[in-house]
């Protein structure tokens, strides 16, 4: 009896599985066969790599490639610096005013930059960086959840070894650098792939603050190229959106440990 | 000596706020000022070329309640968390416990759960295209094998929000999945022992302690969720674009919409202070509820 529930159980959840993955499967099928093949289910037709061709050339996919690549490569460099010095100084630094400004900070965690669009959008072009890349970057440098997980990761360091390298003559910079940065290591690479992945994703903010291809990233291009009016037809939409999640999907295969582990680590805290 | 002590307190406070500065003035930045400045502009009449704005105190506010499209937004964003939050956390649920109990090709059915999460919304609702696609789509593919007429999943108002929403439970049921698998994972393998020598059946053993033990996780998916409800509009710009006649319209597509589409700021500000306000609560929720059960240290 309970044998029987427990191959039930193991069908459902592989049933559950297949489910959740055909989206994809799917539209990995529809990419690589004939519009009417893809549609008609004809499990004979032959493969073709003809969609993959019609979408690389109806966008500059190399430019948002490139785009979202220096995109999250500059928000991942801002948020390391901020959110290291800014958690160092809440995890170690004692200073009168630190409890009440650290609360500030996590209530940036419901104020998201997502609500505040029109007011930041406003604060972008008066700093003159409507259209740029580090205008769509700057508003996420100051991650509050970045600096809570890395106060996190600086609390756990042992004071002996804060001691030991004062006492060695290191000053306060020395220290951070060449204690808590190293002793930090997973936490930083947990916060990486989050935000990579977080903002490799990223759509509505790009989509306000960009203009133009030289700026856009894939998401937004990948928008831009699926639109009705643009009479793509389905099969070379897969092939688009397969192209342009390939990078981070296949990142994703391969490290899947590290993902997995990165987001329970930044999840538990 | 007391000197010095003083000294290197005055000391240490210009090291924490040097090493704050550079988060202080980006937050102040794009977060602080930002909220102060909606708030102001909601307070303003919008600027047209003949007439300049001028303050009309909470105008805003009642036209925004006298519209009629506000309050079908605010509805259909209620039915989309009352929806997507407790079936994901469910779905979630019972993919951690599969994917944490002993079944044959467990790596592969972790890795089809999590996938959605790692996608682009946008690049989700493209996928999902292939399926809701009057005619062409596999839904009505699978509904012609049993004689039923084509529906137009997408586009007619009966259906809009409902295609919206399994989008969003796709998206969002792997990554409630990890938070619950950590948590599992924490649970000493004793109590699983000890329920076996009293004779508990596995059913009892899960309702008994395992869901109790998981109520702190459940809380914190349930703010994150509740955030969610708000924050996941892409697949809108490409499913449905909020219509048919709004009738999968959510409050941050029409927030959009209102500053960039119809060029209301003020309006569109009404509306953000109103969604920073439910917001609030939420937060004022988590941290006195909370914060009791997980202590931050």
């Amino acid at each position: 009896m309970s044998g029987l529930l427990r191959h039930l159980e193991s069908f459902g959840a592989l049933l559950l599985a297949v489910i959740w993955i055909s989206p994809l499967l799917f539209a990995f099928w529809a990419a690589f066969h004939a519009t009417t093949d893809a549609v008609n289910f004809n499990l004979t037709a032959p493969w073709t790599l003809e969609n993959f061709r019609t979408a690389w050339e109806g966008a500059p996919w190399m430019r948002y490639f490139l785009n979202t690549f220096v995109l999250v490569t500059v928000i991942l460099i801002g948020q390391f610096i901020v959110t290291t010095l800014a958690g160092f100084a809440f995890a170690q630094v004692r200073f009168p005013g630190r409890d009440i400004v650290f609360i500030l900070v996590l209530m940036q965690l419901f104020i998201l930059p997502e609500v505040l669009i029109v007011e930041n959008y406003v604060m972008v072009s008066r700093l003159g960086l409507f259209d740029t890349i580090l205008g769509v970057g700057m508003p996420y440098m100051a991650s509050a959840f970045g600096i809570f997980l890395m106060r996190q990761a600086f609390k756990g360091v042992p004071i002996e070894l804060h001691e030991a390298a004062r006492i060695e003559g290191c000053g306060w910079f020395g220290i951070l650098w060449r204690v808590y940065v190293p002793l930090a290591r997973p936490t930083y690479l947990a916060y990486a792939l989050v935000s990579v992945s977080t903002h490799w994703n990223n759509f509505l903010w790009p989509l306000i603050v960009t203009n133009s291809p030289d700026t856009r990233p894939l998401t937004v291009g990948l928008s831009i190229f699926g639109a009705p009016e643009n009479g793509v037809d389905i099969s070379v939409i897969s092939a688009a959106t397969i192209m342009s999640i390939a990078p981070l999907l296949v990142a994703f295969l391969v490290f899947q440990r590290q993902f997995v582990q990165a987001f329970l680590r930044a999840g538990i805290k | 000596m007391a000197k010095h002590v003083n000294l290197e307190r005055r000391r240490q406070a210009v090291y924490g706020w040097l090493l704050l500065s550079p988060a202080a003035v980006l937050l102040t930045t794009f977060a602080f000022y930002p909220s102060l400045a909606t708030f102001w502009t909601s307070l303003f009449s919008r600027e047209t070329r003949r007439r300049p704005s001028e303050f009309v105190g909470s105008e805003n506010y009642s036209d925004l309640f006298a519209d009629p499209t506000f309050w079908t937004v605010v509805y259909n964003n209620l039915i989309y968390a009352a929806a997507t939050i407790p079936i994901s956390m469910v779905i979630a649920l019972s993919m951690a416990l599969w994917a944490n109990s002993k079944i044959p090709a467990r790596g592969f059915v972790r890795t089809a759960y999590f996938t959605p999460t790692v996608l682009p919304m946008i690049a989700a609702a493209n996928l999902w295209l292939f399926f809701y696609t009057p005619g062409l789509g596999v839904l009505d593919q699978i509904g012609s094998l049993f004689g039923l007429p084509s529906v137009n999943w997408l586009g007619q108002p009966e259906t809009a929000l409902w295609a919206v929403i399994i989008v969003t439970i796709w998206k969002e049921a792997g990554f409630f999945m990890i938070f619950y698998l950590a948590a599992l994972q924490t649970i000493p393998e004793d109590l699983k022992e000890a329920a076996d020598i009293e004779g508990a059946s596995r059913w009892t053993y899960t309702r008994r302690i395992v869901l109790p033990l998981l109520m702190p996780t459940t809380l914190f998916i349930l703010v994150n969720a509740l955030i969610n409800s708000v924050k996941l509009i892409d697949h809108l710009f490409i499913l449905t674009k909020g219509g048919p006649n709004d009738a999968s319209k959510l409050i941050l597509y029409y927030i959009w919409e209102m500053a960039f589409a119809f060029f209301d700021a003020p309006q569109a500000a009404a509306m953000t202070i109103l969604v920073l306000a439910v917001l609030g609560i939420v937060a004022g929720i988590k941290f006195t509820i909370l914060d009791k059960r997980t202590h931050y240290q």
